[in-house]
């Protein structure tokens, strides 16, 4: 144990002591921040007038959507169909459907586009949708009260009770009429953005681990070590202190990140998000008096706002369980991948040799990452539901399915795989590597590989 | 007493048999040499030893009993392959090492301070492996090797690749770890080297032990009872003095002497020969012709080739 804790200490400290380590920790972050606050600028700064139509069957938006500084909305009377139609030939950006909803108030609410949705409007709609049902609820629940005066009355209760949250599918129509479900951009960037992550570090830390089994091999320490401890104890210890590595790497790149974006933020938006709290504190106080109040002051924020609406789509990611997700299946993901690396790395003479079997083992994660995009289109379909339990695909297709939601069971189902397949290729790798260490100058074939798994 | 015996050891690799029933016994305190040709299964042997590889068969006792994985740290092993990470610092590396050893931090670095200015390399504590010359690599190899005072030490071609000078100076290391008490198994193809250290050899042919024993009486066993002599006379023919079963192998002038080595039958010595001599020729000097250690390997190994 103290031999393996050593050789784990040596791998982890050569390495993050490395320049390249250094520029790796110091880039990272300047990129993911850029990445996040690129989307909050733009928000900030276009003032392309936006014209959304919209069909409200409900009637409870009547006059209700004002327009604002970048979105002119205008009502159409006709019937959904037609405005389909109408909308594909017209220079409307945006096509909002408000369905007829027969008990309950309306909750949902379809936003057509021929893009996707930029998110400023996609909030400004939802907004306004939220404060006329609340403001619906109110009314209902004050008059309530007022027939009823024997009935105590819980502000708290009450605010709790008229809270509305309103759902907003948008649907992508294309030039020629069709129709393609679009999610939130949010959920979409985290989602792609895991993946390539993981993607990435499994890429570049399984073949570190590689490279290092390579180094010893040709500086023939090698030898000189497993004199010492087992070649099982050399290799864990190797693949062990580079996921260190990875971690550590990635928890600077968070806390990196946090901090920049906060920074940056912080000169523009602290105030406003101050204001905003205070607003909606008087908004409910006010909401009785005067209703109509809001929509107006919201008009005034709204450019401050815009940058809050990007940070609100961020808050509502959970992210507890995306990096608690992201850790487990980057971190056994590589560990599985990484013990196949460095039987590569026991195998082969030099780095040139490794390209016949680097390709057969990357082609899975390469597949992954290159379907995630239709993934990305139908996060719950076979395609995704089957690539997110083979060990070799899941934690990239993982990645892209979490942001959009997925049964605890299947997550479980799917780190209880890739836990047996990490089991599965260390195994494997211990026997290519602890044969393939002590030869030198011997070209490898597939058919000695299976020879010495066999042994 | 024996630190350590092999006895039937057999290794089987997918398709041919690196090692069969080879059994081996080294007494404490001496220097046993491994011999034989490249590809005998010397290394095979010397990694089980070191439990690098397992054996399919045989039993290995160390101290008097069964080999254990701790023992790693009660040997030294310098490999055939051998060399150092070369980004790394010379000092950390070795410090790395010794701990991997089974040295305490502290211990290591007392150990490896003394060393190191044994050798006077004190300076390149700091350097990078990849600044030193070769030679400067294969001391601090030995340093690592020695530096847990292992009992046993096991130099796998320890000549290889060091110069005239280095190898003396290796030779010299190794007979004073031997004075202070060490075991030594060292493999080589140098066998000049050979004569001058061991005092057991084992040469292994083919994965199968052909020869052991002590070097001294191996190569009494191997002398063929031949002589050379010089001599004065030069109008004698010599076979016509020399009984018939007196083998003359070869004659020849140099400057002012003949010399001639005579074969003599299994019953005759050194003074029957001289008994035969004197009263014809004025005898200069008279040597036993005793085989090197090249000549036994060389005769050992050709005559295991008609076998396979």
């Amino acid at each position: 144990m103290r031999k393996i804790f050593l050789i784990i200490q040596r791998e982890y400290l050569t390495r993050v002591k490395k320049k390249s380590f250094i520029v790796m920790t110091i880039l990272g972050p300047l990129l993911m921040a850029a990445i996040v606050i690129v989307p909050i600028y733009i928000a900030t700064t276009t003032n392309e007038m936006k014209r959304v139509a919209v069909i409200d069957e409900t009637g409870f938006f009547r006059e209700k959507f004002n327009d604002s500084d970048n979105i002119k909305f205008h009502y159409l009377k006709t019937d959904i169909r037609s405005a389909k139609e109408m909308f594909s030939h017209g220079e409307d950006y945006a096509l909002l459907y408000i369905p007829r909803t027969d008990v309950t108030l309306p909750t949902n609410a379809i936003l057509y586009a021929g893009t996707q949705v930029n998110i400023n409007v996609r909030s400004y709609i939802r907004n306004v949708m939220s404060r006329r049902i609340e403001n619906l609820k109110l009314e209902a629940q004050l008059r309530d009260l007022s027939t009823d005066k024997t009935k105590p009355i819980h502000v708290d209760d009450l605010l709790q009770s008229i809270k509305t949250s309103v759902n907003i599918s948008t649907i992508k129509i294309g030039a020629d009429g069709e129709e393609e479900e679009s999610y939130p951009e949010v959920s979409m960037i985290l989602a792609l953005f895991g993946a390539i992550l993981i993607y990435f570090f499994i890429f570049m830390f399984g073949s570190q681990v590689m490279r290092g089994v390579i180094e010893e091999k040709t500086n023939r320490i090698v030898e000189v070590i497993i004199s010492s401890v087992k070649p099982f104890q050399l290799m864990m210890g190797k693949i062990i202190g580079v996921a260190l590595v990875g971690l550590t790497q990635f928890l600077l790149w968070v806390v990196l990140t946090f901090i920049i974006i906060i920074g940056v933020t912080s000169t523009f938006s602290t105030k406003t998000i101050s204001d905003t709290a205070q607003q909606q504190v008087t908004y409910q106080q006010n909401q009785v008096l005067n209703p109509g109040q809001l929509i107006t002051s919201g008009q005034e924020s709204e450019k401050r706002e815009g940058v809050n609406h990007v940070l609100e789509a961020i808050n509502t990611i959970n992210f507890p369980v995306m990096i608690g997700s992201f850790l487990f299946f980057f971190l056994f993901g590589y560990l599985m991948y990484a013990a196949l690396f460095a039987a590569i790395g026991g195998a082969v003479d030099s780095e040139s040799d490794t390209q016949q079997f680097i390709l057969p083992l990357t082609a899975p994660l390469i597949l992954a990452i290159v379907l995630a995009q239709f993934i990305i289109q139908a996060p719950n379909g076979t395609l995704a539901t089957w690539l997110s339990m083979i060990p070799f695909t899941s934690p990239v297709v993982m990645m892209v399915r979490i942001p959009f939601g997925v049964p605890y069971f299947e997550v479980a189902i799917s780190m209880a795989l890739l836990l047996l397949g990490f089991l599965g290729t260390t195994w494997v790798a211990a026997k290519i590597y602890r044969t393939g260490i002590l030869m030198y100058g011997k070209k490898i074939s597939y058919k000695e590989l299976w020879k010495w798994l066999r042994h | 007493m024996d630190l350590f015996t092999a006895s039937n050891v057999t290794k089987q690799y997918a398709a041919h048999k690196a090692l069969e029933r080879v059994s081996i016994s080294v007494q404490e305190g001496t220097i046993f040499g491994l011999l034989g040709p490249n590809g005998a299964g010397k290394t095979t042997l010397i990694r089980i030893i070191n439990q690098i590889i397992a054996p399919d068969e045989g039993e290995l006792l160390f101290q008097g009993r069964k080999l254990l994985p701790q023992d790693v740290e009660k040997i030294g092993y310098l490999p055939e392959e051998r060399g150092l990470y070369k980004k790394m610092k010379v000092g950390e590396q070795a410090l790395y090492l010794a701990q991997l050893k089974g040295l305490s931090k502290s211990e290591a670095e007392k150990r490896l301070m003394f060393w190191f200015s044994n050798f006077e390399i004190m300076g390149w504590w700091n350097r990078k492996v990849e600044e030193l010359s070769k030679g400067m690599q294969q001391k601090v190899q030995f340093i690592v090797t020695i530096i847990h005072q292992p009992k046993l030490l096991i130099f796998d071609e320890p000549f290889s690749g060091f110069d005239p000078i280095n190898v003396n100076l290796l030779k010299e290391e190794i007979l004073s770890l031997k004075e202070s008490g060490s075991t030594i198994i060292f493999s080589t193809h140098n066998m000049s080297s050979v004569e001058e250290l061991c005092d057991h050899i084992a040469l292994i042919d083919k994965a199968k032990k052909v020869l052991d024993g002590n070097v001294k009486e191996i190569k009494r066993q191997f002398a063929t009872n031949t002589f050379e002599i010089r001599f004065n006379t030069f109008e004698v023919e010599l076979r016509t003095i020399l009984p018939a079963s007196f083998e003359i192998l070869e004659s020849a002038i140099d400057d002012e002497l003949r010399i001639a080595r005579i074969r003599l039958p299994r019953a005759a010595g050194p003074n029957d020969l001289l008994t035969q001599l004197i009263p014809h020729v004025t005898i200069h000097s008279l040597n036993e012709i005793i085989p090197s250690m090249n000549d036994i390997f060389i005769r050992v190994v050709t005559e295991q080739k008609p076998e396979s």
